[in-house]
């Protein structure tokens, strides 16, 4: 059976190679649905889950009474409420900035400790990826909903829609570049127009993420500093108002979207 | 009497206020760190940048055409033929490296080229931000003239279309002459893919 089906596949390979760009299109989205049926991001919720609540830091004390926005230890819908103002940090923080923020007041880490591996790999995902993803998996089926209403919530929506626009580095490239136009690609990777409600919402329901091309659990956090470096720029600090202000931009052109991550990206 | 004070003040709410592209630059300086080769000087935009964001990419035509002549000044063109080894431009075409904080200084960099354009029809994997350039010399032939245009949009394209998304790739010192020249025979040569 299985032999048999590579035989069909290597034939493939071997006469089907002419096939138009929109025959490997479909075949992506093919594999990509089959892959949805049973993510790897469970993996990660899991791992998260075990990770919120493992007493750690000098404290010994586990995240189970971090307030991610909704009170402490409050996880059913917190991610659909972020990101959003914080009365105690005194500013717009998203969930991979308020998961550091309980880490060093709760558990009484150092910044440094908490932060020298914020982005893992297919070997070794990092405690970030792993809380990420089971937080964010507790708002599934409700509709995201960032803060909108207190002046620093509408101050990081305007420096994010500012940023988005500004034009810098080696290359010359602001967001824009890559994502101001529908329909654009680059190589046969789709570039999401974030500026638009009916581009943000698909990419605001399904983010943080499981990438199945290198098997790794990825943030948005991560996504903003994959960006600029592609930009050629330099690197943005995790949790900036520079990265926080663009994730609450995206997070808020794409609201009302039923949330139905950790998704799957390519 | 104090409302006009505080108007006065605060001609304007600070949270409903756009920030200028200076703010972000201000904002950024304090966000970013040097890593790699990607300095802090990167942060800081010049003049086309400013221009381009505080107009959305569409500057007034005249102030365009001034910057362009100033963009255009900056191309220093080689004497001879500008029609380089088409195989080597294919794969300075294809690498997508270089510039990165990622990438280490002192190694060649690619183009990027097949990541917004279609070049040689062989290849499927190519991205649609620019134009398709497949047959680009079959249409246009491989005289001085284009060699030279094509020379001169790959070294600095902001002398040509001040706003175009396309990196100065010579004026940023992505790619050496040598690199440039092969590109111009991977577009004209009438031996390469792209002409076929």
């Amino acid at each position: 059976m299985n032999r048999a089906c590579a035989g069909i596949l290597l034939a493939c390979l071997a006469f089907c190679a002419p096939a138009a760009a929109q025959d490997l299109k479909k075949e992506i989205e093919r594999y990509r649905q089959m892959v949805n049926e049973g993510s790897p991001a469970e993996l990660f919720e899991l791992e998260g889950e075990a990770l919120w609540k493992k007493p750690q830091g000098p404290r010994q004390t586990s995240l189970e009474k971090c307030d991610l926005g909704l009170g402490p230890g409050v996880l059913k819908g917190a991610y659909a409420g972020l990101p959003r103002y914080f009365k105690d940090a005194e500013r717009v923080m998203d969930l991979e900035t308020r998961l550091l923020h309980c880490m060093m007041t709760l558990q009484g880490r150092g910044r440094e400790e908490a932060t020298q591996r914020l982005f893992g790999n297919a070997d070794r995902p990092s405690e970030m990826e792993s809380l990420s993803a089971y937080v964010a998996a507790q708002s599934r089926g409700m509709k995201m909903a960032p803060g909108e209403g207190h002046p620093k919530e509408k101050a990081a929506y305007e420096l994010g829609r500012a940023l988005y626009f500004q034009r810098a580095g080696a290359w010359d490239f602001a967001c824009t570049s890559c994502h101001g136009e529908e329909g654009k690609r680059i190589r046969l990777q789709e570039l999401p127009v974030l500026l638009k409600p009916e581009s943000a919402r698909s990419v605001v329901a399904t983010w943080p993420a499981y990438r199945v091309s290198t098997s790794g659990f990825v943030t948005m956090q991560w996504r903003m500093n994959n960006c600029y470096q592609q930009m050629r720029m330099p690197e943005p600090a995790f949790g900036s108002d520079t990265t926080v202000a663009l994730i609450h931009f995206i997070t808020v052109t794409g609201k009302g979207e039923t949330y139905r991550g950790p998704g799957n990206k390519r | 009497m104090k409302l006009v004070w505080l108007l006065a003040l605060f001609p304007l709410s600070p949270a409903l206020a756009q920030p200028t592209p200076k703010d972000v630059e201000k904002v950024m300086q304090r966000d970013f760190r040097a890593h790699g080769q990607a300095g802090m000087d990167r942060v800081v935009q010049d003049g086309v940048q400013r221009v381009c964001t505080e107009t959305r990419d569409h500057p007034p035509a005249e102030l365009a055409k001034r910057l362009e002549a100033d963009q255009a000044k900056t191309i220093a063109f080689p004497q001879g033929s500008l029609l380089g080894d088409w195989k080597s431009g294919e794969r300075i075409a294809q690498n997508g490296r270089g510039m990165q904080w990622t990438d280490a200084s002192g190694t060649a960099s690619g183009g990027s080229c097949y990541n917004c354009h279609q070049l040689s029809p062989k290849e499927i994997s190519f991205g649609t931000i620019g134009p398709s350039l497949a047959g680009f010399g079959a249409q246009r032939g491989s005289g001085p003239e284009v060699q030279r245009y094509v020379y001169g949009k790959i070294y600095n394209a902001k002398a040509y279309n001040l706003c175009t998304q396309m990196p100065r790739l010579g004026y940023s010192g992505t790619l050496t002459e040598q690199q440039i020249k092969d590109l111009v025979g991977l577009l004209l040569d009438p031996a390469s893919p792209v002409n076929q």
